[in-house]
């Protein structure tokens, strides 16, 4: 009886509780650790630009004295520590600065964009994973032993070819077949669900290339493993053989290594929404580069780094629920 | 190199050189074309005289695409010896700095890999402003930490070697040790990847020049090009693509080249699907109502690679009786575990099974039926690498409970509660905890454990354990063996035992099995595995090994190796390594004759044991 009522205490779900509480503890600390880095790297950005800023931001022509009204006013007169540690209160705060060319606040146009940014990527890294997945696990299935070669050509061949055309690109070609030829899908702009589809597409194609090519081979390499020979031994259905035991074991694999292909899509956004003349950050970021507006391209270099470092934190808690080894991570 | 040039390979060459010819000929031949401004004919679009069209000064859009291919080209390649040069100097880091400040070199890199390409590139074309030359610098230091750390990564596996440990003990100098010793190792993975990164620059490029943050007017490369096109895509569609169109096949290109050299180093797995279909001994012939629990008869596998085809088991037969335990012994590569999965219907895809016969518990298992639910319930497995053999994603009671949901309808808590109890059975401490864990929480010993717990969620009349012992150590190995026989004294089941440890066996088994190149060359009482008949039973007993043997290295007395399992020898396949072999060894395969006693062997000469044996049977008669 004693021996019963002990028990409650080693209860497996506090102990699992406490295994996902560290692993929750320690992610978010690189979390926060790699933001502080990112913010440190955008602040120096500004300070790194060969001669004056602010002179390079209002032109040759502009009046000596505004040059130096827009530095103290930017605090670009004080010492290098007191701005830095001010810029950390700032984001903490929210506070971004603002820009040189239209005073407009940073922190009010990155609200404005971010949402368009937000989806086109969100959208796209879901599409990527949806479709890359059972493609990967598909061809592997066909092309297991070297069996359905021309398959495995022609799949080769296309997520190389795929793999190849850059994103800009590829939506530029897109829109000239969907939008201008066949007239299906709006040519640019947001709007309805429809205007998503190219952009979505055309960030997406290369992911999509890349990682159901390393699924294959992860899946190939999972089905030729002693626990699949277990799995057989059990007489379990051969759809339960691949789904159960098969699938998150490449799924694993294939995010670990595809993890970052899927953070670069967040940086991809940039040159889709060029093309599709999106309203997101990307096209006032080049904007405010082409026009060296640098607070305004500080603070949205510092959102699209922390975009990055979120995708990666997702990545890892998806490895995390799909292998609980990851969770005992060591960094 | 010859690997190299297949269809990918040779066209990735010749679009290369496609390109390469443009860039050191198409401005002299087409620059006229691409720079005369002609403000009438502005803004066409395709037609035979301008095959893409003309721009908004009226140029030649095909001729511009194809002078551009210089500049594209040359920014493209500069970015590469920067992003090389400064990839290199960062990989060795480490060298020259020392561990702590090599150290943090690397932890720099680690984060900047992490970050996407573009989103560097970016930061740091910011930095280094709008223009052709920002962008080189900006692209080229980007990709400088990738390229580091695979200098990195393929150093240390150079640095590991004997030889540089060598120099480094003899005193030779780092910067000698790195240019005489390393780079010379690690030379072409590097260029190859340089290679490949070449094609990626230069898309990186054509990006950057398309956001128009690249090359400026007047100069053009393909993304300015694309830049100042792209808002005629609803007239003239072709003068937006086209230089697009450039970009891709320049990609194309070096990506091509990338694939196939890469693809030159990789081994492929060349196991060919198996051609001839089994051959089916016709049922009328089998014999029926045999009261073993396992006949096979005349078993063979077959692998059909392209270097022939390989026969790792070729003829065994045997039966197993309710109860027994029978062993097979051999060294490895004898073919015993291929007869073990053979047997469990576990061959992979790749490899024929045939046999005339093959019955487990009255079900012939040869008829192509459904046995999944017998062999679930009634055939017990255990694998030889504990480690291995459970899936790493789920915990193990699930893995336990999932045999009692598929094969007994149990319901998801009724299964549970019965892993939880056979692993009591097997026992597990704690068995409710343990359940919920994971393989790699699990020790050796206790997966093995496990993995018998596995099979005793039916009701196993046979457990076929393969080596199940060989990779745990003594103290582990003794408990996993008494809970096997603890095992079949409750459940009654017979054991199917595959292990190259005589010793092991001899004290497991009722009968043993001995195998040498896929075939049985001798069947006997454990208890007389000390009067063997057989010279290979006779080498295998006496070189079990000592306390003093190194157990790592089992068997490796006898001298001489196994016949390779695509090769078929015309006499006896001992012969070669045989003390006792003579002639007719040599041209006639000996064949495995029933003694008196029931034993069997397959020898010419089984020497003055058989006569031993011989006597003793006629003794019990
Ligand atoms: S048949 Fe000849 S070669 Fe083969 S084991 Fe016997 S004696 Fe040796």
């Amino acid at each position: 009886m004693t021996l019963q009522l002990a028990a409650p205490a080693v209860r497996p779900a506090s102990w699992l509780g406490g295994r996902w509480v560290r692993f929750a503890v320690r992610r978010t600390g690189r979390l926060l650790v790699s933001v502080w880095v990112l913010a440190t790297a955008a602040f120096l950005m500004v300070h790194a630009v060969p001669g004056d800023p602010v002179r390079a931001a209002l032109g040759a022509n502009a009046p000596a004295s505004l040059v130096e009204a827009k530095r103290a006013s930017l605090g670009l007169d004080r010492p290098l520590l007191e701005q830095y540690l001010s810029f950390l209160q700032g984001l903490v705060t929210g506070d971004l600065g603002s820009s040189i060319v239209t005073q407009v606040e940073v922190s009010e146009t990155i609200r404005t964009g971010l949402p368009g940014t937000l989806t086109l990527a969100v959208a796209a890294f879901v599409l990527a994973v949806a479709v890359s997945i059972p493609l990967g696990v598909g061809i592997a299935v066909l092309t297991r032993r070297g069996r359905a070669r021309r398959t495995e050509f022609a799949f080769a061949g296309t997520s190389v070819v795929l793999g190849t055309i850059p994103d800009f690109l590829l939506g530029v070609l897109l829109v000239y077949l969907f939008a201008v030829e066949l007239q299906w899908f709006p040519v640019a702009g947001r709007s309805g669900p429809e205007s998503y589809v190219l952009p979505v597409i055309a960030l997406a194609a290369g992911a999509v290339a890349i990682l159901s090519r390393i699924m294959r081979v992860e899946m190939l390499a999972v089905l030729e493993a002693d626990y699949m020979r277990t799995a057989r031994a059990k007489r379990l259905s051969p759809l339960r053989t691949y789904l159960v035991h098969a699938l998150p074991n490449a799924v694993t694999a294939t995010l670990t290594i595809g993890g970052l292909l899927l953070g670069g899509l967040v940086a991809g956004t940039v040159l889709v929404e060029n093309v599709f003349a999106w309203p997101g950050l990307g096209g006032t970021l080049v904007r405010s580069m082409l026009g060296k507006d640098y607070p305004l391209v500080q603070g949205i270099v510092l959102v699209y780094g922390v975009l990055v470092l979120l995708v990666q934190t997702l990545v890892d808690v998806l490895l995390a629920l799909l292998d609980p080894r990851s969770t005992i991570g060591d960094s | 190199m010859r690997r190299v040039l297949t269809p990918l390979g040779i066209t990735g060459f010749a679009l290369l050189a496609l390109i390469l010819f443009l860039a050191v000929f198409a401005p002299s031949i087409w620059g006229d074309r691409a720079t005369t401004v002609d403000v009438p004919s502005a803004l066409q679009g395709s037609s035979s005289e301008h095959w893409l069209g003309t721009d908004a000064l009226g140029r030649d859009l095909f001729a511009r695409v194809l002078v551009a291919t210089r500049l594209s080209l040359e920014l493209a390649a500069i970015a590469t010896v920067i992003r090389v040069a400064v990839g290199l100097l960062l990989g060795t880091a480490p060298m020259f700095l020392g561990r702590r400040l090599g150290g943090v070199v690397m932890a720099a890199v680690t984060i900047l890999v992490a970050f996407p390409a573009l989103l560097v590139v970016l930061f740091l074309a910011t930095i280094f402003g709008v223009g052709a030359t920002g962008a080189v610098l900006a692209i080229g230091l980007a990709g400088a930490p990738s390229f580091a750390r695979l200098c990195h990564t393929l150093f240390a596996s150079v640095e590991a070697s004997d030889y540089i440990a060598a120099a480094r003990t003899a005193g030779v100098s780092r910067p000698r040790i790195l240019f005489r010793h390393v780079l010379p190792n690690v030379a072409e993975p590097l260029v190859v990847s340089a290679t490949i990164d070449m094609g990626y620059t230069l898309l990186a490029f054509a990006g950057l020049s398309f956001l128009g943050l690249g090359v400026q007017v007047p100069s053009y490369d393909w993304g300015q090009l694309m830049q100042d096109n792209l808002s005629r895509i609803y007239t003239d569609p072709l003068a937006a693509i086209g230089p697009g169109l450039a970009v891709v096949i320049a990609g194309l290109a070096f990506n091509f080249i990338g694939e196939a050299v890469a693809r030159s180093f990789g081994t492929r797995d060349d196991v060919r699907r198996p051609v001839a279909p089994p051959r089916r001994v016709p049922a009328s012939l089998r014999r029926q109502d045999q009261p073993d629990l396992l006949t096979v008869e005349d078993l063979r596998v077959d692998f059909t690679t392209s270097r022939g085809v390989s026969r790792p088991v070729r003829g065994v037969s045997f039966s197993v009786k309710a109860g027994e335990a029978v062993g097979i012994v051999g060294e490895s590569g004898s073919g015993k575990s291929m007869t073990a999965l053979a047997v469990a219907g576990l061959v992979d895809e790749a490899g024929v099974v045939d046999a005339g016969r093959l019955s487990f518990d009255g079900a012939d298992l040869l008829d192509g039926g459904d046995h999944r639910r017998l062999l679930g319930t009634s055939l017990a497995m255990v694998f030889q690498d504990p480690m291995t053999s459970f899936n790493p994603a789920h915990r193990i009671g699930a893995q336990l409970a999932e045999v009692g949901r598929t094969h007994q309808a149990l319901g998801r808590r009724v299964a549970w509660a019965r892993a939880v109890d056979r692993l009591q059975a097997v026992r597990v401490r704690e068995p409710e905890r343990r359940a919920r864990q994971y393989p790699f929480e699990f020790s050796g010993g206790m997966r093995q454990r496990a993995m018998l717990a596995m099979g005793l969620m039916g009701s196993p009349r046979l457990v076929i354990a393969d080596e199940p012992t060989t990779a745990l150590d003594v103290t582990v190995q003794k408990e996993v063996l008494a809970l096997l026989g603890e095992i079949r004294e409750q459940e009654g089941a017979a054991l199917l035992f595959i292990s190259h440890d005589v010793s092991v066996v001899r004290e497991v088994c009722d009968r043993v099995l001995v195998m040498y190149a896929g075939r049985i060359v001798e069947d006997l009482p454990a208890s007389e595995l000390d009067e063997s008949s057989h010279p290979y039973t006779r080498a295998l007993v006496a070189a079990v090994p000592h306390m003093e043997t190194d157990t790592d290295r089992p068997l490796a007395v006898i001298p001489g190796q196994m016949i390779d399992p695509s090769e078929s020898p015309a006499g006896c396949a001992f012969a070669a390594r045989c003390p006792r072999a003579s002639v007719r060894c040599g041209v006639e395969e000996p064949v495995l004759e029933v003694l008196p006693s029931g034993a069997r062997v397959a020898c010419w000469h089984p020497g003055e044991a058989r006569s031993v044996l011989m006597e003793k049977a006629e003794v019990r008669r």
